[in-house]
């Protein structure tokens, strides 16, 4: 336990280093927790029928109803508050991010790690669909699977996942092949430690580092393209509203002058996609061996 | 070498007809377009009238095989809605798309290209820290919602610019585009440079790794040695060093572009391909949205195609790799 404590010591000593990633951190923490917690924290529940007056439709941000209800970023087409609808956007956003980022971790490792294990024809024929599917924008491959097959939450997370999966895939495969040559692995098979054995208990602990560098830069662009699709009305249901459903409803008073509606959320989106970069960025740098 | 070519132009074709399954597939197992086409107070008898005329009675199967068929002969199906072919709706949109993709590249690289040298050049100063926690930003801002500020803030506020459409179409030398005309031009400005963002973002970090890489080599060492100045430098022997790198990622970066328009082109309502899948999308048009998917996905694999056989041909290493295998 106490070598984990020291672990994390020096790799907080190392993170530390730069003052804006440490910042970026906090932010996200602070989102995180936001978006955890948002029915306690958000002034009023933008989807209960009863809290919501269509009376109080597209107030300028620091409005008051005729109840005396502050409202600090103005109201929606549909009288919502939106801070709350934001915060509670928050959590639909981060939530499918985070969800297939984890799923597209997992699938990645086990194909890439395989790959880079039993080599072969096995390891080319995955390497070659990894190679052909990363020479695709993400947004095309998102669009063709969900022009093909419809949108939902369920299909909106699988599609974020066959982007993502193929960058793990790539990831975990080039650091398998450095980890496999080295002793400790020769001594496991000497041990006859079964094949599932060594790769996950032995082989991927020690890709984590790049995995998580890859993890935080492509849960940002996947939140940041989930926003996108379900804008273009393709990804998430008005059930479930996120961010890039929230700038999409006031896409339609753009032109009446009613900024706070798209410009709040999307102020939102930007900072949480941003910190969540700015720490992977810095992450990068930290386990980039040859800027040490 | 010969042998390698073959393999990768097969791989491009089987990697065609897996997509064209699983598009058309997928495509013919969303929705019921006879649904969103018929009057609904029309009878049975009608609704199976226009089913059969779809050829929606027919199995997948049969279905496909007709398509793919038809698709080898260059007929891609009639729109539902348009009743038209297809193929022609969407190369009638392809020029405005194709012009929006161009100038924003136009606009992203000499943009980019300046500041991702500097960057490089000087990667501890003030400006240069500047530049890239810009990049950072250009890179997390959602593209759309970028969009969506550039109308209300040019187009709505200041009235600067016009917010939709393409504008006055001129031609030059045969070819007709809105680039010609002050008109078209301030039409595209808005759209292009919403497009260029994330673009720029990309070819900075691209153009900066290049520039710290060069900088270090012996002939920039040599050319200082030599009493050359910085400036042609800078200008020459990094610049002509830095641009091929850039020029074979411009190619894909192009085709990203065309992709990302769908994005750009539904905000600014440009009348290009990328708003016309979104349309036949909730319109559940299926022959435009799986032709439009096979043109760009056939538009992407060559392309691709292309670039490798170009590597073969300018980098010596990946021929020999790809003879190995």
């Amino acid at each position: 336990m106490s070598s984990r404590d020291q672990n994390f010591k020096n790799f907080w000593r190392d993170f530390s280093v730069n003052k804006i990633a440490v910042f970026a951190l906090f932010i996200f923490l602070s989102i995180l927790f936001v978006a955890i917690f948002a029915p306690l924290v958000s002034p009023t529940d933008p989807y209960d029928l009863n809290s919501v007056s269509i009376m109080n439709s597209r107030m300028p941000p620091m409005s008051e109803d005729f109840a005396g209800n502050l409202y600090v970023l103005g109201t929606d087409g549909a009288g919502r508050d939106m801070l709350s609808a934001i915060f509670y956007g928050l959590r639909v956003s981060l939530g499918v991010g985070v969800l297939s980022g984890v799923f597209a971790l997992i699938i990645g490792s086990i194909f890439g790690i395989s790959a880079a294990f039993f080599r072969g024809k096995y390891e080319t024929i995955i390497m070659r669909i990894v190679d052909i599917q990363l020479s695709f924008p993400s947004i095309l491959v998102a669009l063709i699977i969900l022009a093909a097959f419809g949108k939902g939450v369920e299909k909106t997370i699988i599609a974020l996942i066959l982007v993502q999966w193929a960058y793990y895939a790539r990831t975990a495969r080039a650091s398998a092949l450095v980890e496999i040559n080295k002793e400790y692995i020769d001594s496991a098979r000497c041990l006859a430690f079964s094949n599932t054995r060594i790769m996950f208990k032995h082989i991927l602990p020690n890709c984590l580092a790049p995995l998580i560098v890859v993890g935080t830069l492509q849960t940002a662009h996947a939140i940041s393209l989930e926003a996108t699709l379900s804008f273009l009305g393709l990804g998430l249901p008005i059930t479930e509203p996120s961010l890039g459903l929230l700038i999409g409803n006031g896409f339609e008073y753009m032109y009446s002058g009613d900024f706070w509606i798209s410009i709040f959320p999307g102020i939102a989106l930007l900072i949480t996609v941003a910190s969540i970069n700015l720490v992977g960025d810095h992450l990068r740098d930290m386990f980039n061996p040859r800027l040490q | 070498m010969l042998e390698y070519i073959l393999k990768r132009f097969g791989q491009s074709f089987l990697v065609l007809f897996i997509m064209s399954i699983l598009v058309f597939v997928g495509v013919n197992l969303v929705g019921d377009p006879v649904e969103m086409l018929i009057n609904p107070e029309a009878d049975q008898a009608e609704v199976e009238r226009v089913i059969r005329e779809l050829g929606l009675d027919k199995p997948v199967s049969e279905q496909y095989w007709y398509f793919l068929t038809n698709a080898l002969k260059g007929d891609l199906g009639s729109s539902f809605i348009y009743n038209e072919p297809a193929l022609k709706l969407i190369l009638q949109r392809m020029p405005a798309t194709l012009e929006l993709a161009l100038f924003s590249l136009f606009i992203s690289l000499i943009i980019a290209i300046p500041l991702g040298i500097y960057a490089g050049y000087k990667p501890n100063s003030k400006v240069s820290k500047t530049i890239m926690a810009g990049s950072i930003l250009g890179f997390s801002m959602p593209t759309f919602w970028v969009g969506i500020i550039f109308i209300m803030f040019f187009a709505v506020y200041l009235g600067w610019l016009p917010s939709t459409g393409r504008g006055e179409i001129g031609s030059f030398l045969g070819i007709e585009s809105s680039l010609f005309t002050l008109n078209g031009l301030s039409h595209v400005f808005l759209p292009a440079l919403n497009l260029a963002l994330f673009k720029i973002s990309s070819v900075i970090r691209l153009t900066r790794a290049g520039t710290r890489e060069i900088i270090l080599q012996d002939y920039i060492t040599f050319a200082r040695a030599k009493g050359l100045s910085e400036k042609r430098i800078v200008l020459v022997h990094i610049l002509k060093n830095i641009l091929i790198p850039i020029v074979t990622v411009i190619g894909l970066e192009f085709g990203s572009l065309i992709a990302f328009s769908t994005v750009t082109e539904t905000v600014f309502a440009w009348p290009g391909m990328g708003k016309l899948i979104i349309d036949s999308i909730y319109n559940l048009d299926r022959p435009v949205i799986v032709a439009y998917l096979m043109i760009i996905v056939t538009f992407f694999v060559f392309l691709n195609l292309a670039v490798d056989i170009l590597y073969t041909f300018l980098d010596p290493r990946v021929r020999l790799k790809g003879m190995n295998q």
